[in-house]
């Protein structure tokens, strides 16, 4: 068994006692239900990811991208997922867990808010109460994804401590979950946490793969060169990433958020960036070995991006060892090269990205000659919940490519808003 | 091994302090304080940035000495410095000890951190989020140098986990008095002697924590079966207010002290009570 919680060596369940029992309890209920489809669990599962969540999503050719490139780059449409975000895919499928394993509540905690949305969205869903842990600087960040959390019934318990980021609001849901857990099920957001978490919510993700591989064959009649997605804590990535795996021919691009420099600040605790696995160390936190932003003592950094979505310090153990083992490509960009890409794909495409996924669309753009012919890119999440940030950060900057947003301005000024 | 000595002839008064916390120096007189008042073994917390077993109390703690810049070496360093007889265990979370370097041996790891805690006098670990399951290395590295590592029983330990804790567990079992997170309570847990009824046959001493505040508290739970009680927030949090309230340090440590009395004359008391009762 030890094997199963770990790839390579990262992975393992670091977590205090009280939480042990209930991770025995959901490695069961996760080889019952999700591995062995008992009472027809995953039945239902695809079946409310198909009716409710609307599968099978499109895999589209970006024409203006592949003319820009002079390479086939494909979209899938993560973003059309009810809800804006993949990250609908893996709250469904624990919340309905949770459901069949007897738990009465859910808690889960969000940095972007997306995934606070999707797990509000399936908790309404399927009539389980939510409390949602976010950090108040997310919050304020992040501002329609909490209406829209609040509208589907779900609590929201701000967290002070720290930077009041997604670091403070995991280890405060994890507090929560200590507390309750014979009755609560956590929805872990990513691919990280204790044993069985990562392995987990991959299984949940991985229908992104699933599709994509049939959809790139019947569209473009061969595997792509390429896969790129975008990395924070990872479900995005590994989703996308899962069935390309065994396909050796296949280069996988988990591109990170570079921030505005890769270096740190280890005096002040701080890493301008959320590049776990491109700069981190190997460590253990929130339950798992994994590669981290951390100094040189093993505290924790904060880590920054100008995407909540990415800003995390660390990363799901899986993916750190499929870069250890070479399989994956560990690369990132800056906020500058996200958001140019950001407005490009807006323009070119009429597809508003996430911030988040705007680092792959960035990653794209500086490395489309070494990506080969065909590519496909995840669209992880749509970038509605985005528009305020990318409207304050393109004003800090000077961007070519961002259009010119003085209308806005001028209406606010003339008091006509 | 070692720590079970405490334990032996009476009620053992086991208190947690974060060090470093409020500062370096005021934390030095504030263990030494709780010697004073009674403490048979002191749990000195070495600060991790995701603290996600505490409650706010300890938290706060932890926050203030990290602030005012406590590393695993500046910690050594502290344990060196105290002026204490009674034996000490680093209590801390499992990623400091897994990036720890030696600073003369150049290895890091559990091996590194239970030898440099070893040179300073340190007798035992408890690590937080280092369930039985993940512990072989460090339990390894204290079987070299003579070291206890503590377990931590929750609440919801149950059946063959029991077990595996049982047999790596070593100088006492500490035995969580509630689920959830450590804090200061104004009532003391019925599951407490539910959860001593689970290791009742172990052989090591057994001493309860979280949530206890008062000597009434620490009465009724050695009362109940505890050899020990082990006191966390309830002390923090007279850190915490003279801190806040720019205290004295010597008032911060006269209070510190009273307070270890009362806890440690409850215990007592509680022991007494247990006797009297085995008598009848």
């Amino acid at each position: 068994m030890s094997t199963d919680k770990m790839f390579g060596e990262y992975g393992g369940q670091f977590v205090p006692e009280s939480l042990m029992p209930a991770i025995e309890e959901l490695t069961d209920a996760y080889e019952r239900y999700v591995l062995d489809n008992e009472d027809g669990f995953m039945d239902e599962f695809r079946r409310r990811l198909a009716d409710f969540g609307g599968r099978p999503l499109p895999l589209q050719r970006a024409d203006a991208l592949s003319d820009r490139y002079d390479t086939e780059v494909y979209l899938k449409r993560e973003d059309l997922l009810h809800g804006g975000a993949h990250k609908l895919n893996n709250a469904l499928g624990q919340v309905l867990l949770a459901k069949y394993m007897g738990k009465e509540r859910i808690v889960a905690e969000t940095g972007a808010g997306q995934h606070g949305t999707a797990t509000a969205m399936a908790a309404a869903h399927l009539d389980m109460p939510c409390e949602v842990y976010m950090g108040e600087t997310d919050i304020r960040r992040q501002r329609p994804n909490v209406f829209r959390m609040k509208i589907n019934g779900a609590e929201i318990t701000p967290v002070t401590t720290g930077r009041g980021t997604l670091k403070e609001a995991i280890s405060e849901t994890m507090r929560d979950w200590a507390t309750t857990v014979e009755t609560t099920h956590y929805v872990i957001g990513s691919v990280v946490g204790p044993a069985p978490f990562p392995r987990m919510v991959r299984d949940f993700q991985s229908v992104i793969s699933e599709e994509a591989r049939e959809q790139v064959r019947e569209k473009a009649g061969r595997l792509p060169d390429s896969v790129l997605a975008c990395a924070g804590g990872g479900s995005n990535t590994m989703g996308t990433f899962h069935h390309f795996v065994g396909d050796d021919e296949v280069g996988l691009y988990a591109v990170e958020a570079g921030g505005s420099s890769l270096s740190v600040d280890e005096e002040e605790g701080v890493a301008p960036n959320s590049a776990s696995l491109s700069t981190g160390e190997e460590g253990v936190l929130h339950g798992a070995r994994t590669k981290l932003l951390q100094d040189s003592h093993g505290q924790i950094m904060e880590s920054h991006s100008v995407s909540a979505g990415l800003d995390y310090a660390g990363v799901g153990p899986e993916l750190a060892h499929l870069v250890d083992q070479d399989r994956v490509d560990a690369v990132n960009v800056d906020d500058d090269t996200a958001l140019e890409a950001f407005h490009r794909l807006s323009q070119d495409e009429g597809v508003i990205p996430a911030l988040e996924t705007a680092h792959a669309f960035g990653y794209l753009e500086q490395h489309h000659e070494e990506l080969g012919d065909l590519v496909v890119v995840n669209v992880s999440g749509r970038g509605d919940k985005d528009l305020e940030t990318v409207l304050e950060e393109t004003e800090k900057r000077d961007l070519d490519v961002a259009p010119d947003m003085s209308v806005l301005r001028d209406a606010a000024g003339g008091g006509g808003m | 091994m070692a720590l079970e000595r405490v334990f032996a002839d009476e009620p053992a008064f086991v208190p947690y302090v974060a060090a470093g916390d409020p500062t370096y120096e005021e934390s030095l007189e504030y263990v030494e304080a709780l010697e004073r008042g009674g403490a048979d073994v002191i749990e000195l917390g070495l600060p991790f940035s995701e603290p996600i077993a505490e409650g706010s109390t300890i938290q706060e703690a932890v926050v203030r000495s990290l602030e005012g810049g406590m590393t695993p070496d500046r910690y050594f360093e502290f344990v060196e410095e105290l002026d204490v007889e009674v034996p000490l265990v680093c209590m801390t979370y499992y990623n400091l000890i897994a990036q720890y370097t030696h600073p003369e041996t150049g290895e890091t790891g559990p091996r590194a951190f239970a030898q440099r805690a070893d040179e300073v006098g340190i007798e035992g670990f408890v690590v937080v989020d280092l369930p039985a399951e993940e512990a072989g290395p460090l339990r390894a590295a204290c079987d070299e140098f003579g070291q206890d590592l503590v377990f931590i029983i929750a609440p919801t330990t149950k059946g063959e986990r029991l077990e595996r804790m049982q047999e790596n567990v070593s100088g006492y079992v500490y035995v969580q008095a509630r689920l959830g997170v450590t804090g200061a309570r104004d009532d003391v847990s019925d599951q407490t002697e539910e959860s001593l009824a689970r290791v009742d046959d172990w052989d090591v001493p057994k001493a309860v924590g979280f949530g206890i505040k008062t000597g009434e508290h620490a009465e009724r739970i050695v009362s109940a079966g505890a050899d020990g009680i082990i006191v966390g927030s309830a002390l923090v949090d007279i850190v915490a207010e003279g801190a806040e309230s720019d205290r004295s340090v010597a008032e911060t440590a006269e209070r510190l002290e009273s307070k270890a009395r009362e806890l440690k004359g409850g215990a007592l008391a509680g022991g007494e009570l247990a006797a009297a009762e085995r008598s009848d």
